[in-house]
C-alpha cells in the first residue's frame, strides 16, 4: 500500500507528457498546455485589399485578382498556394516537414483547398466551416500538433468573384447593395503551427455550437453570425474562468458593423461586456466608406489575413499579448437559402498567447 | 442563447442602417431619366432618318440593347447601376445587361453548358413570366372581342 502512494506521489512529481495532452476543460474548450505556437503567418491579397487600411501588413499582392490564372477558382487555389509557401518560407521549413494540412475555402466542394494541395503530397484534412475556417483549421492543428504531429499548416481563403458567381451574381450584373451587405475578401492566410516552437502560443481552442436565431437575408450575414460568436465567446469565458478585460484584443472574424454591435448586445446580454478591446476583423480590412463595401469585409479569407498577416506578426513583436480569435461561418448554400430556409451561424475560437507557461 | 429569435428580429433590425432612400432615388431618377431621353433621342432620330414609326420603335429598343450589352462588356455598366439602381434595372437596358453579365461569367464552363445553359438564369424568370402574361392578357383581350 506505501508503495502505490509512493508511485501516485512519483507520478505528480514526474509527469509524462502524456498528462500535458491536449484536455477538455467545461463544456466546449481545449486546453493545451504544451509549447504549440504559430512558427510563421502569411497573408495574400489582391488590388483591393492592399488599398485597404492593413494594405502594408499582406506578404504578397498580386494587383491582378486573376493571379495569372484562366478562371477565379483557380486563381483561388494560387493564392493558397502562395500563403502556404510564403509561410514555410518565412519559417525556413520545407512541404516535407508538415505532418498534416488543414484547408478550406467557401467554393463547391472545398477545390480551391483541394486543388492547392494537389502538389504538396502532405496528408491533406479538408474543412468547411464557412468563413470560420481558419479558426477551425488552426485549432484542429494545435490540438494535432499537440499530440500526433509536430508541424501542421492551416489555411483558408476566398476569393470576390469566386464567391459571387456561386452565391449571388454575375460580376457585370449591375445592382445596388443593401447597407447591411458584405464585400467577400479576395484573401489567403496560412499558418504554420509547430510543437516547441516560439511565442505565440495556442493556450486553447473553443469549437462552436451551430446557433440560428432565424436570419434569413443572406445579405445580412453579420447578424446570422453574431449568436454563433456570443454563444462561442461566452462558453469560452465560463469554462475558463476569464472575462474580456483579460485579453489584449478580443477579434471576430467577419461580422461586418451590423454584425458587431448585435454581437456587443448579445455579449452583454450573456453578462460579458465587451470593451475597446474588441474589434472584428471585417471592419479592418477594408476603409468601409472610401472603398464602398457596406458593413464591411466577409469570406475565409478575411479572418485568415488579418490573423495571418496583422494580428499574429504584432504578436511576435509583442505588440499584443494575448489575442482571442473567432472566425465566423453562415453555414448556408444557395439552395438553402432559396427554399427559405434561416441561416446557421458557427464560430470557432483560438486563443493566444505570448506566455509559454499556462494561463488557466 | 438567452434571447428568443422574434427578439432577436427586433435587434437586428435596429442594428441595420436605413437605406439611403433619397440618394438612390435620385440616382434612379437621373439614370433612369436619361436613359429614357436617349431612347426618345434615338427614336426621334429613326423617324427622321425616314423610318416608320413601329420600326423606329423596335430601332431604338435594339439600338439601347446594343449600347446596353457593350457597355457591360467593358465592365461599365454595372459602375452606372450602382448609382442608377432601379433606374438601370426597369429599362430594356437592365434586361440586356442581367443576359450579357451570366454569358460573360459563365464561359469559364464552356460554350455549351456555360453559357448556354446559364445566359437565361437572370432573365430567364422574366421571359417565362412575361410570356405566360401576355398569354393572359390575350385571352382577356380576345373574351373581350366577343362579348
Amino acid at each position: 500500500m506505501f508503495f502505490c502512494i509512493f508511485l501516485r506521489f512519483a507520478e505528480k512529481l514526474f509527469p509524462k507528457r502524456g498528462d500535458f495532452l491536449a484536455h477538455k476543460i467545461g463544456k466546449q474548450t481545449i486546453i493545451i498546455d504544451s509549447a504549440v505556437g504559430i512558427r510563421s503567418s502569411a497573408a495574400v491579397g489582391s488590388k483591393k485589399e492592399s488599398e485597404g487600411p492593413l494594405g502594408s501588413s499582406f506578404d504578397i499582392i498580386n494587383d491582378d485578382s486573376r493571379f495569372g490564372e484562366k478562371t477565379w477558382e483557380k486563381a483561388e487555389s494560387k493564392m493558397q498556394e502562395l500563403a502556404c509557401w510564403k509561410a514555410l518560407k518565412k519559417a525556413e521549413a520545407e512541404m516535407a516537414e508538415i505532418d498534416f494540412l488543414f484547408a478550406g475555402d467557401l467554393l463547391n466542394q472545398c477545390i480551391a483547398s483541394a486543388f492547392s494541395a494537389r502538389g504538396s503530397k502532405v496528408p491533406f484534412i479538408g474543412l468547411y466551416g464557412a468563413c470560420s475556417t481558419f479558426a477551425e483549421g488552426v485549432g484542429l492543428a494545435s490540438v494535432f500538433a499537440d499530440s500526433a504531429a509536430k508541424n501542421c499548416l492551416a489555411v483558408a481563403s476566398s476569393h470576390f468573384c469566386s464567391a459571387e458567381r456561386q452565391y449571388r451574381f454575375p460580376l457585370e450584373y449591375g445592382g445596388q447593395r443593401p447597407p447591411s451587405a458584405q464585400w467577400t475578401a479576395t484573401a489567403a492566410g496560412a499558418a504554420l503551427v509547430s510543437r516547441d516552437s516560439g511565442a505565440p502560443f495556442v493556450k486553447a481552442v473553443t469549437f462552436g455550437t451551430v446557433e440560428d436565431l432565424g436570419i434569413n437575408d443572406q445579405n445580412n450575414m453579420g447578424a446570422a453570425m453574431a449568436p454563433a460568436a456570443a454563444a462561442t465567446l461566452s462558453q469560452f469565458f465560463r469554462d475558463t474562468y476569464t472575462d474580456p478585460d483579460d485579453y489584449d484584443l478580443i477579434l471576430t472574424g467577419d461580422l461586418g458593423a451590423v454584425g458587431a454591435q448585435l454581437m456587443r448586445e448579445l455579449m452583454l446580454r450573456e453578462g460579458f461586456s465587451l470593451g475597446d478591446n474588441y474589434n472584428d476583423c471585417g471592419l479592418m480590412l477594408y476603409d468601409r466608406e472610401i472603398q464602398q463595401v457596406e458593413s464591411g469585409a466577409s469570406g475565409c479569407g478575411c479572418s485568415a489575413a488579418v490573423l495571418s498577416g496583422h494580428v499574429l506578426p504584432q504578436m511576435k513583436k509583442g505588440v499584443l499579448k494575448t489575442v482571442l480569435a473567432l472566425s465566423t461561418g453562415a453555414l448556408m448554400s444557395p439552395t438553402s437559402v432559396q427554399q427559405g430556409e434561416t441561416i446557421p451561424g458557427v464560430a470557432h475560437l483560438v486563443c493566444f498567447s505570448n506566455e509559454k507557461g499556462g494561463i488557466f | 442563447m438567452s434571447i428568443s429569435p422574434d427578439e432577436y428580429k427586433k435587434l437586428g433590425e435596429k442594428a441595420v442602417p436605413k437605406t439611403k432612400s433619397l440618394r438612390n432615388l435620385t440616382g434612379a431618377f437621373l439614370i433612369g431619366g436619361g436613359i429614357c431621353l436617349f431612347g426618345q433621342f434615338l427614336l426621334n432620330f429613326y423617324l427622321d432618318m425616314g423610318l416608320s414609326t413601329p420600326s423606329s420603335s423596335t430601332a431604338c429598343s435594339m439600338t439601347l440593347v446594343a449600347v446596353s450589352a457593350v457597355l457591360t462588356g467593358f465592365g461599365v455598366y454595372d459602375k452606372i447601376a450602382k448609382f442608377g439602381g432601379g433606374g438601370t434595372l426597369v429599362p430594356i437596358t437592365g434586361f440586356a445587361n442581367a443576359v450579357v453579365s451570366p454569358a460573360m461569367e459563365y464561359k469559364s464552363e464552356g460554350f455549351v453548358l456555360g453559357l448556354g445553359v446559364k445566359i437565361f438564369t437572370i432573365a430567364g424568370p422574366v421571359i417565362v413570366y412575361g410570356v405566360l402574361a401576355s398569354v393572359v392578357y390575350g385571352i382577356i383581350y380576345w373574351a373581350m372581342g366577343i362579348i
